[in-house]
């Protein structure tokens, strides 16, 4: 098992965003989470890579239980997330925002590893001494993966990639995200957009309010009349 | 000439102002918060030299040596013992705390060291015989028949500080940690997303300031010899309004700053009044946030709502 979340319990302060959440990611799987704003799913995602933490349950990657690991390790043992609004670091350029995603990788592969994600999206190449605060948010997006990618991460963690992006640059993200998987990247997407997530992913999770209501097969959950009505508009 | 003698010291002044202020600068940038003890480190560092060169007889360079260690080694347990547990605290709790910690320095060296003035030595003097064979120091150079005067600590101080700038560039600009720390100010969330330990980044610019903060001291010290326990504050506050005067979070303005600061005060004791020239400081300072907020380099940040 790559990734095993058990009865997790998260707090923001007094609210109870995440209520004994459990799921499993197998390697080589593309997994969403879908539900609707406020639903826990962000925090979920912040919870497995350390940024906040659980007041119960456990994050084991790998077989090894990560619930109590600095977010800074958990990069190195091969998780890479990419944060919700991009968050791409805006005044450095395109090529130092890529040196910090390889910040645990070995020096040695720097050159060859940025023409990889160069090659997948070209794009950045033209801009690779751009400021990022000055791309596009479809570019930002791409480079928020990129450098995700420069971690060589076993695991991926994608949070709302098409927030904000216009119809064809959604279709452009889900495009990378199956080659990534392809090319034999794990994936953790939580999105919105149901209908995107679902037709790419082997299986998904429904979060309602801090608690798994459905799980399934991505078709599976498509065709499930009450996700159509309560994500897919009817 | 007097114009160009007052402007070089007033550049002199402007570049110990500097180096105090890249130390509120750089932890201002990554930590967010403003250190207030930092002028006090200042002290501690120009004391650790007086001691090592006027008791110990040790050489100025491992005076300096010794200084820039003890206060490297104190910026960081300030940051350990005073600041870290209070990372999640509101700004204000923190800003208390960094008074408390100057407070706590200041007497601390009050009771170590005690209030009377110590004369601190002037490392950047020759030693030579005038034609009466008698010994004497020669601390500085004429120019001009003797019409401009410059001190050797007054070169020293200033190229010290082109230095110590030209190193922090490349630094922050070129190296991988130094990359880090800039993500580090940005986004401290992101930059842990990317393998980056925050918090031994915080502690890498709480050293590199305090370290910086004792050359400052010595140099202080060099230029205008006696040290009290209180002789970081003002220096302190001063540089910090230099800090903001150049944009706080900024480098290049903790450069422009200082040197602008530098000048302005020894101008307005030069021409206008001895007693008045700190109120000719902060006239400028509060004209110059007027027109410029975020101050001469700083950039305006965008809250997002």
């Amino acid at each position: 098992m790559m990734l095993r979340v058990t009865d997790l319990n998260v707090f923001y302060g007094q609210i109870h965003a995440v209520k004994g959440v459990s799921f499993e990611v197998r390697e080589g799987e593309i997994v969403t989470l879908i539900g609707a704003n406020g639903a826990g799913k962000s925090t979920t995602l912040k919870t497995i890579s350390g940024l906040m933490r659980a007041k119960s349950g456990s994050v084991e990657f790998m077989d090894k239980n990560i619930s109590s690991t600095a977010p800074h390790k958990i990069v190195q043992l091969g998780i890479a997330h990419v944060p919700e609004g991009r968050r791409v670091f805006t005044t450095m350029t395109v090529e130092e925002n890529l040196d910090m995603g390889a910040y645990t990788a070995p020096p040695t592969d720097l050159e060859a590893d940025k023409e990889r994600v160069f090659d997948q999206f070209p794009r950045l190449k033209e801009r690779r001494r751009q400021v990022a605060g000055t791309l596009s948010g479809g570019e930002q997006q791409m480079l928020a993966m990129g450098r995700a990618l420069m971690s060589h991460p076993k695991l991926l963690m994608l949070d709302e990639p098409s927030m904000g992006l216009a119809p064809i640059l959604v279709e452009q993200v889900f495009d990378m995200i199956r080659q990534l998987h392809e090319a034999g990247t794990t994936i953790l997407l939580v999105e919105q957009n149901a209908e995107m997530a679902l037709s790419i992913a082997d299986r998904a999770y429904v979060l309602e309010t801090g608690k798994i209501t459905l799980s399934g097969g991505g078709k599976e959950l498509s065709q499930s009349e009450s996700v159509r009505q309560a994500y897919l508009g009817g | 000439m007097s114009f160009l003698n007052y402007l070089i010291s007033g550049i002199s002044l402007g570049s110990i102002y500097a180096i105090i202020a890249l130390g509120y600068t750089m932890v201002y940038g990554i930590a967010k918060m403003l250190n207030f003890a930092h002028g006090d480190v200042i002290m501690v560092g120009a004391y650790v030299c007086f001691f090592a060169a006027a008791k110990y007889n040790l050489p100025p360079a491992i005076g300096i040596l010794a200084a820039v260690l003890v206060c490297t080694t104190l910026g960081i347990v300030i940051e350990k013992l005073a600041y870290k547990p209070l990372r999640q605290a509101t700004s204000l709790a923190v800003l208390i705390t960094a008074i408390g910690v100057s407070y706590f320095l200041q007497n601390a060296a009050l009771l170590l060291w005690s209030s009377s003035p110590k004369v601190f030595p002037n490392f950047f003097a020759q030693q030579t015989v005038n034609e009466a064979g008698k010994k004497i120091k020669i601390t500085g150079f004429q120019l001009f028949g003797g019409q401009l005067r410059i001190s050797y600590v007054t070169l020293v101080t200033i190229a010290a500080c082109l230095v110590i700038m030209a190193a922090l560039l490349l630094f922050i600009n070129h190296t991988k940690l130094g990359k880090a720390m800039r993500a580090c100010s940005e986004d401290k969330g992101a930059a842990q997303l990317m393998g980056i330990n925050v918090d031994a980044t915080i502690s890498l610019t709480f050293a590199i300031g305090s370290g910086l903060a004792a050359v400052a001291g010595v140099l202080l010290c060099s230029a205008y010899p006696t040290l009290v326990p209180t002789t970081g504050s003002m220096p302190g506050i001063k540089a910090f309004t230099a800090a903001v005067f150049g944009g706080i979070g900024s480098i290049p303005g903790a450069l422009l700053g200082g040197l602008l600061l530098g000048v302005i005060e020894i101008m307005a004791k030069a021409y206008i009044s001895t007693q008045m020239s700190d109120a000719v400081v902060f006239l400028v300072l509060i004209v110059v946030l007027l027109v410029k907020p975020a101050g001469l380099l700083g950039k305006k940040v965008r809250e997002k709502v």
